[in-house]
């Protein structure tokens, strides 16, 4: 499996902590599941640092991964603070950057990441870069120091999946060795193990699970999905073929005519 | 008779006030401020009492308990206006409706005709709605003040004052919200940020609440072209300053429910932490002669009264009701 900044996770699945109907809901999903990292936001959440310190005190006891994110952020300068403060508040060196450049799609800005990506990479940190699927973009990424990518299946909180199967797939083939996750868009297991059997190393979702009817059993059925791709990914799946295929041989039918 | 002292005259403060009354026992409220007024979380309160629209995103107690509180309301304040409740989506959010109704009940889903009828300032703006009938709300800071007054001719008595409830003897009731977190640790702030308008060219009958994934508004007529927009839900308990993202938000939903609501003036701007648990259930804990019932997070209206139904029934009766937490 592909470490991410040298560290190993127990499974693919990164599960955000934002929109639930509860934090005792939220604590829920995280146990039941066992989704082993835990993104969230610094900015949109909990304004100043202090102030936001029960929520935060609730995602630590989770007991897994942290990673912040730089959501709600539109401009370098706001990312980089946000990740500054992430590192102060979390005490790690991860960041999910978020630079968004429409408010109504919520789109990220990539000419605004790869210059975040950049700032913060040469100050130690170690950047998750939510990004589009674009090959060029990607390369400018890891140029700028970033050793993840997270490209998005479709716009955050869409729900439409993965809307470029062809693009995803491509990155795959063109970093091989490179950790990547599917961010945002997910709105069904199914979608986040297609994913996974793309051979991409996580999935990174919320509000699927979060604003579901039960968020539990949604995070569970998540994680069930997304070890069934790990799994599928590592079989080396059947060639799909345009004729039907006959497990048994035909048997006395001497003429396909 | 027995005396019973409650810290902290908010609506929960005041809610058990009037249980404990009504149960024969004297009352005595201590508040750091005098009378009903901005230092408390149910003076920003949007008053609505929709247990049914609650149930989207809350616990089933919420939808259970809180289906008696308009009732209890009318009963102490008078100030209860049963209209129900409207929702309605953007088009392009009907999914957030669909979602909406799948995970409520009561309703009735309406059409454009009806909501015309309805809300002749909402006609032509959705085609598509669900009325919550026996929904109601109230004004806040009238409830409030006319259920002091009836606390106060009943017999209760007012001081204004620091109180600690470790230093006072007899039976304490701590209601103080946040400020009772050094005693409560998994008490957590849920700020809030509303505001309030004066619009003559809108008028409204009911509540009305426009959902969106990202920025949910409700809108609470008050009367004489008054109208509460409320309100955020963030994870913190800053209670000093609204931030500008915030109003920013409200306002644009308002003007996409009516534009109109661009040419309001802004009479208030609000903000407060409301106090919480970790299921947004409210609690109330034993310890010795203190009695803490808190956390009823932004269902403050909704709640108190089931609230202060059972903290009376663990003075009285010495019953471990739903809410009581023996842990």
């Amino acid at each position: 499996m592909r470490q991410f900044y040298g560290t190993e996770l127990a499974n693919g699945f990164m599960l955000g902590t934002a929109l639930y109907p509860s934090p005792a809901i939220l604590e829920q999903a995280f146990r039941q599941s066992g989704a082993s990292v835990a993104t969230v936001s610094l900015r949109r959440e909990s304004g100043q640092a202090r102030e936001g310190q029960d929520f935060w005190g609730i995602i630590r006891e989770l007991g897994v991964h942290v990673l912040p994110n730089t959501a709600g952020c539109h401009t370098v300068k706001e990312a980089v603070t946000t990740a500054h403060m992430a590192r102060e508040v979390f005490g790690t060196k991860w960041i999910k950057l978020e630079v968004i450049g429409d408010q109504d799609t919520l789109q990220p800005d990539v000419f605004a990441l790869v210059e975040a990506a950049r700032i913060l990479a040469e100050d130690g940190f170690e950047v998750f870069p939510y990004t589009t699927d674009d090959l060029v973009v990607a390369d400018k990424l890891l140029h700028a120091g970033c050793e993840v990518l997270m490209p998005w299946g479709a716009p955050i909180g869409s729900g439409l999946g993965l809307n470029n199967i062809y693009a995803l797939r491509s990155m795959r083939a063109h970093f091989p060795d490179v950790p990547l996750v599917v961010d945002a868009g997910l709105g069904l297991p199914s979608q986040a193990a297609a994913a996974m059997e793309l051979g991409y190393d996580a999935v990174l979702l919320n509000t699927a699970v979060a604003k579901a009817g039960d968020p539990v059993g949604m995070a569970c059925a998540f994680a069930k999905a997304v070890e069934a791709g790990t799994l599928a990914a590592t079989a080396d799946p059947m060639e799909p073929r345009d004729m039907a295929a006959p497990s048994t041989p035909l048997i006395g039918k001497a003429f396909l005519s | 008779m027995s005396q019973v002292t409650i810290i902290g005259a908010g609506v929960a403060g005041l809610t058990i006030a009037r249980e404990v009354l009504d149960r024969s026992l004297k009352v005595t409220l201590i508040d750091r401020y005098e009378g009903i007024g901005p230092h408390q979380c149910s003076w920003w309160a949007g008053g609505m009492l929709a247990p049914f629209c609650e149930g989207e995103s809350a616990e089933e107690p919420v939808v259970r308990l809180g289906a008696g509180a308009a009732a209890w309301w009318q009963k102490h304040s008078g100030s209860v206006t049963q209209a129900g409740s409207l929702v309605v989506s953007p088009a392009r959010d009907r999914a957030d409706m669909r979602r909406f109704a799948r995970r409520t009940t009561e309703f009735r889903e309406i059409g454009a005709e009806e909501i015309a009828k309805l809300e002749p300032d909402l006609a032509g703006r959705f085609s598509n709605g669900l009325l919550f009938e026996t929904e109601a709300h109230l004004a806040p800071r009238e409830a409030l003040q006319k259920l002091r007054a009836g606390l106060i001719k009943d017999g209760a008595t007012f001081e204004v004052g620091e109180a600690d409830p470790d230093q006072l003897t007899g039976l304490v009731v701590d209601t103080r919200g946040f400020a009772a977190k050094p005693a409560l640790p998994d008490l957590r702030g849920v700020k809030g940020e509303m505001l309030i308008l004066k619009c003559d060219d809108v008028s409204l009958s009911r509540p009305v609440r426009l959902l969106h994934p990202r920025i949910p508004l409700y809108v609470v007529p008050r009367g004489d072209g008054i109208f509460m927009l409320g309100a955020t839900m963030i994870e913190s308990s800053a209670s000093a300053h609204p931030t500008a993202r915030a109003m920013l938000e409200l306002l644009s939903a308002a003007y996409a429910l009516n534009p109109a609501f661009g040419e309001a003036e802004v009479l208030e701007i609000g903000v407060d932490s409301r106090p919480a648990f970790a299921d947004n259930l409210p609690r109330i804990r034993r310890q010795g002669n203190i009695i803490r019932a808190n956390g009823l997070y932004r269902h403050g209206f909704l709640l108190s009264p089931a609230l202060a139904r059972m903290v009376a029934d663990v003075i009285t009766k010495d019953e471990q009701p739903e809410f009581y937490d023996a842990a």
